[in-house]
């Protein structure tokens, strides 16, 4: 929403503050402001000149030298290039040491406008330079009688003299303030509405329009009839009609609001129903009465398949949820959004029929979407309109015909209003309204901002009528928001929640991951963010089998294209994105980490919410490999409370991973995560030229099976024995499967073990390799016997036969 | 007697004082201390001195056996002192070469924003509450007083599943989900990932986080939001920022407001980072909406509370000086080892 100033100052002429006082304070009372432009911001000592005479220039044929009056003794004189002017022209002139907007013939940004000295123009003084409206800061589109190229020349019947700010006798004085209004001030979409904000704001009177009775003494019901079909969707509908009309400009104050609002004067009949528009918010729209068969208006919903063909010459299918407006015989316009070609009002138009209507908001939001035509009333209706307004606006722009002589305004009004919308009474309850502030405000002043904002209170019930255009007044919280914004928020006190004390924490998982990151970037994983949602083709990249669970996804219907049209149920694609940026990048190492959500669906489609499980997600290339992962895996492991009580279980299941390099990380039947490097063909879709190594923990795992219940076991007081095995076997077995039968047979006198070699080549045969552990055996109340710790090594060493391991020789 | 003795003492002080390494003073040791030594020599030629004058021999022995070790003591000293000190001198590095570093991995600007900001409210009591990122309308839009055709649920900014389920446009739906659990007074922050349809560009994404806080008890006040979110803003950005309230509307809040904090670039002067203005629109937040309160089982005429959204990414965004959004989900290794 934009208000010029001056049109503010139109209904609160006792307003009197500058741009800065204004959009402060009316951002503090709750119409924020955007932004604001002073129209004459880079326009200095520019005035009304008058040409008294033009010589040719004695060296230049293109120029000439004029005298110019400007209300000054001495005429100036001025060489100029403009091939419009002639003398006696009035016409702008910006004088030596003023300042312009605008360069003539450049469509450049001049940020600080352009200086203007005197000077010489081949050898001839000149004092300064005519203005073409461009130059100006505007444009032939609010100045239509602007000429094309050259210098504006002020109209016969303009009114000014020699030496009168030309600023503001263009009416370029002003300051356009922008507001960002917000969804439930449908009212303040207004000038009128802002007008009065302004006036409770700056506590002055506000004055607006009064609007006259107008008609002659005919019957407008002799002329045309009104008959809604639909008044689910069109609670009201006024018509008037206007007959000997006379199409001509519009005055220059019209011209010149419609121009602050970024509107182009037409002619009087289409300015007045825009001017109406922006002044009371109430879209009205003009039908030659001619054109409409039967002289019946029908309002009715459109049938499905049916076309229509609107004023900017497009055909539009039309079905059974919008609402058109018809004639005796056919439609002649989509209700709220656009008139049909069929009854456009045209230069020859003798008898106009206003319409001022009241159309259901969502009604012609949602219509407005499907056909795809979105029109300044569209945007007006689609905010819920006050049905009272429609009768208020009609009156309005009949009264500005009379008053513009544009034409003899029939008597009465039709007007179709089977269930008129009474206004709302509130109790009032000041305490209350203290309680919810914090405040000690008077009863007496909220009844007094409330008077100004055309609240009105009854003593003897105690009860606050609402009128009808404030629609967002609906109990005593709405209220208590009046109260704040003019009593000032900065006026509330400032003070602490009393009241029972609360303990403040985060949940045990947090904590968990709180712990993983720290263990993480201890490692040199950086953290990072992805996205929720990815493209179904992720699956092909991950080499992600047609029948996978993992392709079981939950789906946007409106997503904002394929890349982002599913909710991720594998987070790797994320990671490995990433991972693709920085290798793209050239970045020679890149350790991420990432914890993020995927989405499992109980079933599909959709009937309950889908399963969301954190996955902490890690990746890696450029230096180290898949131990080095795995390492991290295991301190962050030890760090919950799980040092080596996870088994890595070789698998090839994931797709994704490299088939020899993969494993299960698990504990007991639970399944933590996995860990592996990526499959080179994956590496290839997401042109990663390097060996790269993931691993996904599910953390919902990883908290239930953390532990922190730790009991001081005390240190050692008995010396340890220990014993090496060094082993030859099959390359084949794992020393995950030593490891378990060391541990198993080992029992609870086996204290630690560590590997140490792992060795293949000379001396050892093909196929084979050789493999040495440290076992360390430990009591806790007394010294090993020699012949115990043998027996524990050669039961432990009969299992191992059992796989075919053996001693080394 | 006297003159040797003399002589075998001033020999030996002789040498030890010339002595350089420690293997010298071991010689004089032996040599004259020695079982086999000048002095122990001495010593055993005592039969040979008139008893009468044993005494004084046996005196000036042992004066002179003294000395000697002092001296021995001394100078070993010296000398391992000297060895050591030339032993330092070699070892002398170069302490300017750079340290021995293992991989440092850095946490995401958004992450150490979030944690920042919990801190404070844990401080002041607040329990951190996660929520649903695939939600119902019901919560994320129904029990905060949007209803069917609210201009709000619009599929322009709303990604929907179906009818009923959603991707959780805000995280105000928590505030639903713990009031309706009953449990009174709440004091929650409830951090997390939301989306709005926006395309990808500097200043916008389709996912990104909001911190929501919520306090219902008996006597919330509007006084209360605003002492709250002042203290917040101080801890947050720094003892002298100041925070102003301006009016705004949100459907679940009545009076509704949106907080701007003096920019802590400039401290309110106007700069770059606040556009000029010296402020800096930083949440919005107000009183809950006795609607809300009473469709989550609730009694407006008993409780009252406030709530407020911050925009992490906003925070981030300003916090950091970062200049595109985009770099938040990107993951450049560049990028994310400035934090």
């Amino acid at each position: 929403m934009n208000t010029p100033l001056s049109w503010i100052k139109a209904y609160v002429p006792d307003l009197d503050v500058t741009a800065q006082e204004f959009v402060d304070a009316m951002t503090l009372s709750g119409s924020h402001v955007e932004n604001y432009e002073k129209k004459d911001k880079n326009l200095e000592k520019i005035v009304v000149g008058k040409i008294l005479k033009i010589e040719r220039h004695p060296d230049a044929d293109k120029l000439v030298v004029c005298q110019v009056d400007i209300g000054a003794s001495e005429p100036i004189q001025i060489v100029t290039g403009a091939k419009n002017v002639k003398e006696q022209d009035v016409i702008p002139v910006v004088l030596d040491g003023g300042k312009v907007a605008a360069a003539h013939g450049d469509n450049n940004e001049y940020p600080d406008g352009i200086k203007i000295k005197k000077g010489k123009l081949r050898g001839v003084e000149s004092n300064g330079m005519m203005c073409g409206i461009e130059e100006l800061g505007s444009s032939r589109d609010f100045y239509p009688e602007a000429p094309e190229d050259g210098v504006y020349v002020f109209p016969e019947n303009a009114g000014v003299k020699p030496g009168d700010d030309a600023v503001k006798a263009l009416g370029l004085d002003d300051v356009v303030v922008e507001y960002e209004i917000t969804s439930n001030r449908v009212d303040c979409f207004s000038i009128i509405g802002m007008a009065r904000e302004a006036a409770v704001t700056f506590d002055k009177p506000f004055c607006p329009p009064e609007i006259k009775a107008t008609g002659n003494d005919e019957d407008v019901n002799d002329y045309v009839s009104v008959e809604v079909q639909a008044p689910d969707l069109c609670p009201r509908y006024c018509a008037r009609v206007v007959k000997n009309l006379k199409i001509g400009p519009s005055p220059k104050w019209m011209q010149e609001r419609l121009a602050s609002q970024g509107i182009r004067s037409i002619n009087n009949l289409v300015d007045i129903t825009n001017y109406v528009m922006e002044e009371y918010g109430q879209p009205m729209h003009a039908f030659d009465l001619s054109t409409i068969a039967g002289n019946k208006i029908i309002v009715r919903r459109a049938n499905d398949g049916d076309k229509f063909v609107t004023l900017d010459g497009q055909e539009r299918m039309m079905d059974h949820d919008i609402l058109m407006i018809c004639d005796g015989e056919k439609e002649i316009g989509i209700a709220g959004i656009m008139g049909g070609e069929n009854s456009m009002v045209t230069d020859e138009i003798q008898t106009l029929l206003f319409e001022a209507a009241c159309f259901d908001g969502t009604n012609i939001r949602l219509s407005s979407r499907r056909i795809g035509l979105a029109t300044d009333a569209a945007a007006k209706f689609t905010k819920g309109l006050d049905p009272n307004l429609a009768i208020e606006a009609i009156n309005r722009a009949c009264q500005l015909i009379e008053e513009m002589g544009a034409g003899e305004v029939v008597g009465g009004v039709v007007d179709v209003y089977p269930n008129p919308v009474e206004p709302k009474v509130l109790p009032f309850e000041p305490d209350k309204m203290n309680a919810l502030l914090g405040t000690d405000v008077e009863p007496d002043k909220m009844l007094y901002y409330f008077d100004k904002l055309g609240l009105s209170y009854d003593k003897d019930s105690n009860m606050i009528t609402v009128p009808t255009f404030r629609q967002d007044l609906n109990c005593m919280a709405d209220l208590a928001e009046e109260v704040a914004r003019f009593y000032g928020y900065d006026n509330i006190p400032v003070s602490l929640p009393r009241g029972e004390a609360t303990v403040g924490k985060q949940p045990y998982d947090h904590m968990i991951n709180q712990i993983a990151r720290t263990v993480l970037e201890g490692n040199g994983f950086s953290g990072g963010m992805c996205y929720s949602f990815e493209s179904p083709k992720v699956f092909d990249k991950l080499l992600i089998p047609e029948d996978s669970d993992y392709r079981k996804t939950v789906e946007i219907s409106n997503p904002l294209g394929e890349d982002f049209s599913i909710m991720r149920t594998v987070s790797l694609n994320g990671i490995l994105t990433s991972l693709a940026t920085n290798y793209n990048r050239k970045n020679k190492i890149a350790r991420l980490y990432e914890f993020g959500n995927v989405y499992l669906p109980k079933a599909l489609p959709l009937t309950e919410l889908p399963e969301e499980r954190m996955k902490l997600t890690i990746g890696m290339y450029g230096k180290g490999d898949f131990f080095t992962l795995k390492g991290v895996i295991e301190e962050l492991c030890e760090k919950v409370g799980l040092k080596n009580q996870c088994t890595y279980e070789p698998t090839k299941e994931h797709t994704f991973l490299h088939p020899g390099r993969q494993a299960n990380i698990t504990k007991g039947k639970l399944n933590i995560g996995f860990i592996g490097q990526l499959h080179p063909e994956c590496c290839d879709n997401y042109n990663i030229k390097s060996e790269v190594y993931v691993a996904v923990i599910d953390m919902p795992t990883l908290v239930m099976l953390s532990s922190f219940d730790v009991k001081y076991e005390g240190i050692a007081k008995f010396p340890g024995s220990t014993r090496d095995l060094s082993m030859v076997m099959d390359k084949s077995i794992f020393v995950g499967q030593i490891e378990a039968i060391i541990k198993k047979c080992g029992g609870k006198l086996l204290e630690s073990y560590k590997l140490f070699d792992v060795y293949e080549g000379e001396q050892i045969a093909d196929g084979k390799k050789s493999v040495a552990y440290t076992m360390t055996f430990r009591a806790k109340d007394r010294t090993l016997e020699t012949a115990e710790v043998d027996k524990i090594v050669e039961k432990i060493l009969k299992e191992l036969g059992k796989l075919g391991i053996e001693l080394r020789a | 007697m006297k003159e040797k003795l003399e002589a075998i003492k001033s020999e030996a002080l002789a040498k030890i004082e010339n002595a350089d390494v420690l293997a010298s003073l071991n010689d004089v040791k032996v040599a004259i201390l020695g079982k086999k030594g000048e002095l122990t020599q001495v010593l055993k030629g005592m039969k040979d001195v008139a008893p009468e004058d044993r005494p004084k021999v046996g005196q000036m022995v042992n004066e002179a056996r003294t000395a000697i070790e002092a001296a021995l003591e001394a100078k070993t000293k010296a000398i391992n002192q000297a060895v050591r000190t030339e032993k330092m001198k070699r070892e002398t590095i170069d302490v300017t070469l750079p340290g021995t570093k293992k991989l440092i991995g850095h946490r995401h600007p958004n992450q150490i924003a979030l944690e920042d900001l919990e801190r404070v409210f844990i401080g002041m009591g607040y329990e951190i509450v996660d929520g649903p990122e695939v939600e119902y309308d019901k919560y994320n839009f129904e029990l905060l007083n949007i209803p069917a055709n609210h201009p709000a649920k619009d599929e322009q900014d709303t990604f929907y599943i179906n009818k009923e389920i959603l991707l959780r446009t805000q995280t105000s739906p928590v505030q639903a989900r713990v009031m309706e659990k009953g449990k009174l007074p709440i004091r929650i922050l409830s951090p997390g990932r939301v989306f709005r349809a926006d395309e990808v560009d500097a200043t916008h994404s389709p996912s990104f986080h909001q911190v929501e806080g919520l306090v219902i008890d008996k006597g919330i006040t509007m006084a209360d939001l605003k002492g709250t979110l002042q203290q917040w803003a101080k801890e947050f950005f720094g003892e002298n920022t100041k925070v102003k309230f301006r009016p705004h509307h949100f459907p679940f809040t009545e009076p509704s407001a949106e907080c701007d904090i003096t920019c802590f670039k400039c401290g309110g002067k106007g700069c770059r980072v606040c556009k000029g203005s010296g402020w800096i629109e930083i949440l919005g937040c107000g009183m809950v909406h006795p609607k809300v309160l009473r469709d989550c089982g609730i009694d407006p005429e008993v409780y009252s509370g406030f709530a407020f959204g911050i925009g992490l990414e906003r925070v981030t965004l300003l916090k950091y000086e970062i200049d595109d959004m985009r770099l938040l989900y990107e993951n450049d290794m560049r990028f994310l080892s400035q934090f």
